[in-house]
């Protein structure tokens, strides 16, 4: 028979004692964690609960003010180019993925001088005297950038009128050879309507 | 095996050099023993650039990290699917590719050319050998792919995170197999030009290669633009970047050439033009590479700076030069058989459709160079971004779209205006009545206006044709409408191919115009709370944020934030988006953490929603909430297209190069 260790009375009852030891075996597993190592979500009130890894969820935000979403520090941001390098405007870069480090202080350079009281031109003059001229997403529109505007539009409309002019040339040719050789075949007898009638059926037929 | 690889590019080098001697020195002495010698050569090259490329690949799986671009390019733990695209991920890899296929398609010429056109294949050889010796040269002497480190780390480097994408794995071989086909008909080209066989000979047999190098091209633009739409996160799919652009300008002067080699095929017009076309569509090629790999301007694209930028320049410069020169030695034999008979014809509007093409080109080259061109001119370095290219471009494209539509309304040679009247009543009507809609509808922008009536338009052009057609078959052969449609298009695939084409575009440029009523905003919400957002339609979206779960997968850990969606009070579904940090074998970070993107795709709009990030390690989570209208129909129109272009190119369908022939010669007859 074996002796009892201590007078045979338990500190504890037995589903406590039990409870426990269960919670002894599963806490040795790593990825169990205890319900109040941090506090879950509540929705809607309370605190949100920490994640366990927040390293690996990027840069850590503050929370989106109503600056980070006025349509008027947007429509400046749109025509301001973010200095990290990914040639997007600070607004679109800085709304991409949120990772990078440049836009969020050029955003919010934008909020302060707006805060001082200067107009959306002011505030680019600012960042084109601090930054260059290459902040802005397309050049201004004076000097020799008129140039850089305009060509494109002014090359195609010389192409055309140079094409204007050698298609008349050509058609001038034709109707000048058509002219010098004698009339033949269905050119010499059909009136215009047939001609039509016949480009008609040929128009069918190649359908 | 690298060692055998290294081996390869030399044996590829001397190869490709012997090609181009032999095939230029056959070619214009007319000796059957060095043609047949540049032949073996295109062939021996192919298989000693192979043979490097399965070294490489042996390497990048075997995990071989003492080779440099291996351990920086890949990762033990990199998943097998982006094993293989970690071929062409980085500059030395991407050149060995580029190099292998060019050997490879100059192998196809050679033996599916036929032998109406076997005069031009040792000038072929050798042109094709003289470009891929090129590529070989700049791996040996600038970016050896086998290159050795002196001492080998534990694991490699990983692949970008952002090359971590289907899309990533397709496009840049798509748009490599579109450049590098460009330089088969280039090489006809130049064929032409030496052998003085300038007549539509030379045309029939790159016919098939510029319908490849342009599908390529297409696919491969559409499959970047779709990867940039997923995986960027900034929520468009165009950002006109450098590199984009450079892939663009061959596909435009490609367009161009499809439409204006109908011109000579027909009337033996415009063959300076053609020629020029097939040459500067080269080039560019040569010249968006370039660009790539220059680092001459600033790109999220670009490669690292290196030499390679240095070999490029030089062999544009040489390559421009010679091209130049030989054109202008032979435009005395490139004369007109006939001319223009109409200003109103469907000559004189393909005329106009290569000048739009062309200007949007030029337009698109002269924006990508301009910050060159300003730090030159006035000492200051300019940004030349989307609302530059917007501004200038969307005017010239609009004029395309209704060209689209214009252009088949014509007649070959001349249209009588009674002609016109009855060809153009339907298609105006459905464009002003589409127009009539949208004012209706309360749009009030005009470029949106423009794009979506014109494509009504251009619509009401192809459902006309397709109409007409198949009612002629229907009333001739007493087929039913369905399949005397069906057939109509298998038997005039050149032709209605190029109206599924034209749908294609039309989609794309409604698509496109749905941009620009797109909506989003930003907000932080903790589990449980919600924000809203108004589409362009009307209707309200409520995103609810339900959650943030970590867990580790593959090569990364994830941070998953869970999003519940409803449209106007009915629940639409669930939406994840994630950050990933990805890690190495060994656990270590790679890179930043990148985002994965949650869309719901539907015809009428997508919701493009992105994690920004968390506030201060909790579940509070930072959004962006985007709809952007119509893009599932940019994907479409791509298909579309995609499809027009491989009905185009499908064999059968009658034979097309006699009755060209025969066309060519009534032109010679008529004219004489």
């Amino acid at each position: 028979m074996m002796e009892r260790w201590n007078d045979g009375k338990l500190e504890c009852e037995r589903r406590e004692f039990l409870g426990i030891a269960f919670l002894g075996i599963v806490s040795l597993f790593p990825t169990f964690q205890p319900s109040n190592a941090f506090q879950d979500s509540l929705a809607g009130s309370g605190p949100a609960g920490r994640v366990p890894d927040p390293a690996s969820a990027g840069r850590a935000l503050d929370p989106t003010t109503a600056a980070d979403t006025d349509a008027a520090y947007q429509a400046i941001e749109k025509q301001l180019k973010c200095s990290c390098g990914c040639g997007l405007d600070i607004y679109t870069c800085r709304t991409t993925d949120f990772n990078c480090t440049y836009s969020p202080g050029l955003h919010r350079q934008v909020v302060a001088l707006a805060a001082e009281g200067k107009t959306a031109q002011q505030i680019i003059d600012a960042f084109i005297a601090e930054y260059g001229q290459q902040v802005l997403m397309a050049p201004p529109k004076r000097g020799f950038n008129l140039v850089g505007y305009l060509l494109p539009s002014v090359a195609v409309l010389v192409a055309a009128g140079f094409l204007i002019r050698t298609l008349r040339r050509w058609t001038r040719v034709a109707a000048a050879e058509a002219g010098a050789v004698p009339a033949s075949g269905a050119h010499a007898d059909a009136s215009p309507a047939e001609l039509e009638r016949l480009r008609r059926e040929l128009e069918r037929h190649r359908g | 095996m690298t060692l055998l690889g290294h081996l390869s590019l030399w044996l590829a080098l001397l190869v490709g050099l012997w090609g181009a001697v032999t095939g230029f020195a056959g070619g214009l002495q007319g000796r059957a023993d060095l043609q047949q010698s540049a032949r073996r050569a295109v062939f021996a090259m192919f298989a000693a650039l192979a043979l490097a490329t399965i070294c490489l690949e042996i390497a990048i799986f075997r995990h071989d990290f003492n080779v440099a671009y291996v351990a920086a390019r890949t990762s033990r733990n990199l998943p097998t699917f982006y094993l293989w695209s970690a071929l062409y991920s980085g500059q030395e890899g991407s050149l060995l590719f580029w190099a292998t296929v060019l050997s490879l398609f100059a192998a196809l010429a050679q033996l599916l050319t036929g032998a109406r056109h076997r005069a031009y294949l040792p000038f072929v050889a050798a042109v094709t050998c003289l470009v891929a010796t090129f590529f070989v040269t700049v791996m040996l002497f600038a970016a050896n792919p086998f290159a050795r480190l002196a001492f080998t780390p534990a694991d490699g480097s990983g692949m970008n995170p952002q090359l971590q994408n289907p899309g990533m794995v397709f496009h840049p071989p798509m748009l490599y197999l579109g450049y590098i086909s460009i330089t088969i008909p280039f090489a006809f080209a130049i064929a032409a030009l030496l052998s003085k066989k300038l007549d539509v000979d030379w045309l029939v047999a790159i016919r098939k290669w510029t319908l490849v190098s342009w599908l390529f091209l297409s696919i491969g633009l559409l499959i970047g633009m779709w990867w940039a739409y997923v995986e960027l996160g900034w929520g468009g799919y165009w950002a006109w970047d450098p590199v984009e652009n450079a892939a663009l300008l061959p596909w435009l002067v490609m367009t161009a050439f499809l439409h204006s080699v109908m011109i000579q095929e027909k009337r033996g017009m415009l063959k300076k033009w053609n020629l020029a076309l097939v040459l500067g569509a080269w080039l560019l090629s040569i010249f968006g590479t370039f660009l790539t790999r220059s680092g001459v301007i600033a790109s999220v694209h670009s490669f690292t700076q290196s030499p390679v930028g240095y070999f490029f320049l030089a062999f544009i410069l040489i390559a421009g030069v010679a091209t130049a020169v030989l054109y202008a030695i032979r435009l005395p034999l490139l004369e007109a058989d006939a001319t223009l008979e109409s200003m109103v014809s469907r000559e004189a509007s393909f005329l106009f459709n290569n000048l739009l093409f062309i200007g949007i080109a030029f337009s698109v080259l002269w924006g990508t160079l301009y910050p060159i061109l300003s730090e030159w001119v006035q000492g200051t370095k300019v940004t030349v971004g989307p609302p530059f290219f917007n501004l200038v471009n969307i005017p010239l494209g609009l004029l395309l779209l209704a060209l689209t539509g214009i252009g088949p309304l014509i007649a070959w040679r001349r249209a009588s205006l009674p002609n016109l009247r009855r060809q153009f009543a339907v298609p105006a009507a459905t464009g002003v009545f589409v127009l009539l809609i949208l004012l209706v509808a309360g749009m009030r922008d005009l470029g949106p206006l423009m794009a979506i009536s014109l494509g009504g338009f251009v619509m009401g052009t192809v459902t006309q044709e397709f109409a007409r057609g198949a009612s002629a078959r229907h009333r001739q052969y007493g087929e039913p409408l369905a399949l005397a449609a069906v057939r109509l298009v298998a038997r005039n695939r050149r032709r209605y191919g190029g109206y599924i084409v034209h749908t294609g575009m039309v989609l794309l440029f409604v698509a496109f115009a749905g941009m620009a009523f797109k909506t989003e905003t930003q907000a932080t919400l903790r589990p449980g709370e919600s924000a809203t957002l108004r589409s362009p339609y009307g209707h309200m979206y409520t995103f609810t944020h339900l959650g943030i779960s970590q867990y580790d997968a593959l090569n990364r850990r994830v941070t998953a934030a869970l999003v519940d969606v409803s449209l106007d009070g009915k629940p639409m579904g669930r939406l994840k988006t994630e950050k990933r940090q990805h890690v190495d074998a060994l656990g270590r970070n790679t890179f930043e953490p990148s985002t994965e993107v949650g869309i719901r795709s539907g015809l009428r709009e997508d919701l493009y929603v992105v994690l920004g990030g968390l506030v201060n390690g909790t579940e509070q989570a930072v959004y962006r909430f985007t709809i952007n209208p119509l893009v599932w129909w940019v994907w479409f129109g791509g298909y579309v297209l995609v499809a027009g272009g491989l009905i185009v190119l499908w064999p059968g369908g009658g034979p097309p190069a006699v009755r060209r022939m025969q066309a060519g010669y009534a032109v010679k007859l008529e004219s004489k």
